[in-house]
């Protein structure tokens, strides 16, 4: 008989995550379909406002550890250990956010589980979880199942709808945890100075790809007015700004928009960001692409290239144009 | 800060990720069509490990890196002649499987028995460091768990940056959702770092540090342990995607009515 606990943290406001409010719409189907008990186990600074907003998800017990506002790996690990243990699970369904997935690999291994990440579904085939997730950077799709318990999955956002079920009061459960940290949470920082230009809820991304500071008809690199097209663009459209990695690279060379780094670059070493749709300028790979634009519904490309393998087969539409005109003129548009 | 660190960094060899891969099932579980004869690379984000590493041990006297590396001998073999001339370092072999389609904890049991049986590692000035992902299994969770199983509790994941202090203690900038960094100080070795990217580039070819790392490569492969590392799960199915598109290409617009159809398409 397994038991299934939903975990996650709470945020600063006291809420639960999107992605954590669609784990919980995955815990509680996979509860449903195995016949069992669902636990909710829950970390944060102060975690009864967040239970008592999924009260009403069916579960029969929630747990939680209170007094951890700030995420250190030790104390999340501790707590993460002493709700699994607390809750008698068996699988465990989290949100695959940077607090949980930091510290659940570690709780598997301190509980003598096993874990699978980023997973996009879970099923019950004849009595049995059968989860899907990708490998090889979303080049291929498998679907899996083990043996071992506890089985820890974490839950890739998009892929479940938000519980929204009722509210209540729910009875909370308090566990403490006693852990001497060495480290200390000092701060948030965005990881730009300036404008903010990752916009994980944007309904659209665009992609700058290095033909932005390749020579242009002229002869000569506009890096300063891709720049500034591109900036527009972004504060019209409220865009997404993904990069290709070999414009990103280009860091070291000199000629590279001032706002990008790391954090902006999607395929193989980069982001697979979701979003509704997706809007390629200048780019001309192909595979590493594909992967980072795995989870793009809509696919649109500016390219100058008729035959780039990244857009045939790729995107819907291909305008075979100039990125810097077509974006100066849309920029009057919008 | 006089000490300095033993600084072990995991990480294997992947798929180079210009090649098409294939799955295909066998008796073992799942694997990868022609997996031996693939071209092979550092894992991009392990690679970024070695090279902040490499940084560290620069800056830092008295710092020490060893590369712990699971994967088929003949094929670290490969690799190492491609990233022996980046940085220097003493590698630890271990002859078993790099597939994507292991599982991360017995991966991580493989790597942690590697890393205690190393020889004149301090484990009070241990870093362990690695990729927070890899290119294969992407599953973001054998740090920790290396971590775990070495006892260290003091773990980051996702880091672009370390900045050590005079006292040995360090401060670390992780990447957290809404291109956010988490900036955490911690009191000193023991650690584990997981990177991202890191801030540094990759290094240039030195043919004096390769042939200083090559006298001790070829010895350590010689004697490579070799580990079994399992899926410990059952496989039902591993395809990749048909997901071909009728790409429409638009060539004959002009540029106002090309901009015009986006900026509808935007908007819908």
């Amino acid at each position: 008989m397994e038991n299934v606990l939903f975990f996650a943290s709470v945020e600063a406001d006291g809420s639960l995550a999107k992605v954590a409010l669609e784990s919980l719409t995955c815990a509680c189907a996979t509860a449903k379909s195995l016949g069992s008990s669902l636990t909710v186990g829950l970390l944060g600074s102060d975690c009864s406002a967040a239970a008592n907003a999924i009260a009403g998800c069916g579960a029969a017990q929630f747990v939680a550890v209170n007094g951890v506002a700030d995420p250190v790996y030790a104390i999340d690990a501790s707590a993460c250990e002493a709700i699994i243990k607390e809750s008698g699970a068996t699988l465990v369904v989290a949100p695959n956010v940077s607090r949980i997935a930091r510290v659940l690999p570690g709780a598997a291994a301190r509980v003598g589980g096993k874990i699978d990440t980023r997973v996009t579904s879970v099923a019950v085939e004849g009595g049995r979880v059968q989860i899907k997730r990708w490998y090889y950077r979303q080049r291929m799709i498998a679907s899996l199942s083990r043996d071992y318990r506890p089985w820890i999955l974490t839950v890739d956002s998009g892929n479940y709808e938000p519980y929204a079920g009722p509210a209540g009061a729910a009875p909370v459960k308090t566990l403490t945890v006693a852990v001497a940290a060495r480290t200390k949470t000092l701060r948030e920082e965005a990881a730009l100075a300036g404008e903010l230009t990752i916009r994980p809820d944007a309904s659209l991304l665009f992609v700058a790809g290095a033909g932005w500071t390749k020579k242009q008809s002229d002869g000569q690199p506009h890096v300063k007015e891709a720049e500034e097209l591109i900036r527009t663009f972004l504060g019209k459209t409220q865009a997404s700004l993904g990069s290709s990695k070999s414009l990103v690279d280009q860091k070291g060379e000199g000629e590279i928009l001032s706002f990008l780094t790391h954090l902006n670059q999607v395929g193989q070493t980069g982001a697979s960001p979701r979003h509704p749709k997706g809007l390629a300028t200048c780019c001309h790979g192909e595979e590493p692409h594909v992967v980072g634009w795995r989870f793009i519904n809509e696919r649109r490309a500016i390219n100058l290239d008729p035959n780039c393998g990244w857009a045939q087969g790729k995107a819907d539409v291909l305008y075979v144009s100039d990125a810097f005109a077509v974006i100066s003129k849309l920029n009057e548009m919008l | 800060m006089s000490a300095g660190f033993h600084i072990v960094v995991c990480g294997s060899l992947v798929p180079d990720p210009l090649q098409t891969l294939e799955p295909l099932m066998g008796p073992q579980g799942p694997g990868l069509k022609n997996e031996m004869m693939l071209p092979s690379v550092l894992d991009p984000w392990a690679g970024h490990a070695l090279y902040e590493a490499a940084n560290l041990a620069k800056d830092l006297p008295n710092t020490k890196v060893w590369l712990v590396s699971l994967g088929p001998k003949q094929k670290l073999q490969q690799l190492m002649m491609t990233i022996a001339q980046k940085a220097p370092f003493e590698l630890v072999p271990i002859d078993g499987s790099a597939s994507g389609f292991t599982d991360s904890a017995e991966t991580a049991q493989a790597l942690a028995k590697a890393i205690e049986g190393i020889p004149g590692l301090d484990r009070s000035r241990l870093l362990v460091f690695g990729g927070c992902s890899s290119a294969s299994r992407d599953a973001g969770a054998t740090m920790q768990m290396v971590g775990e199983m070495l006892g260290i509790i003091d773990q980051f994941m996702g880091v672009d940056e370390i900045r050590v202090m005079e006292d040995g203690s360090f401060e670390v900038k992780e990447r957290v959702e809404g291109a956010k960094y988490l900036v955490s100080r911690c009191e000193g070795a023991p650690a584990v770092l997981a990177w991202a990217t890191g801030n540094l580039p990759e290094p240039p070819n030195n043919p004096q540090v390769g042939m200083l790392n090559m006298r001790t490569l070829m010895p350590a492969l010689q004697k490579a342990q070799a580990v079994q590392v399992g899926a410990a799960a059952s496989f039902a199915i591993v395809e990749v995607p048909q997901q071909r598109r009728d790409t429409r290409i638009v060539k004959d617009k002009s540029v106002d009515e090309i901009a015009q159809e986006i900026a509808e398409w935007i908007k819908e």
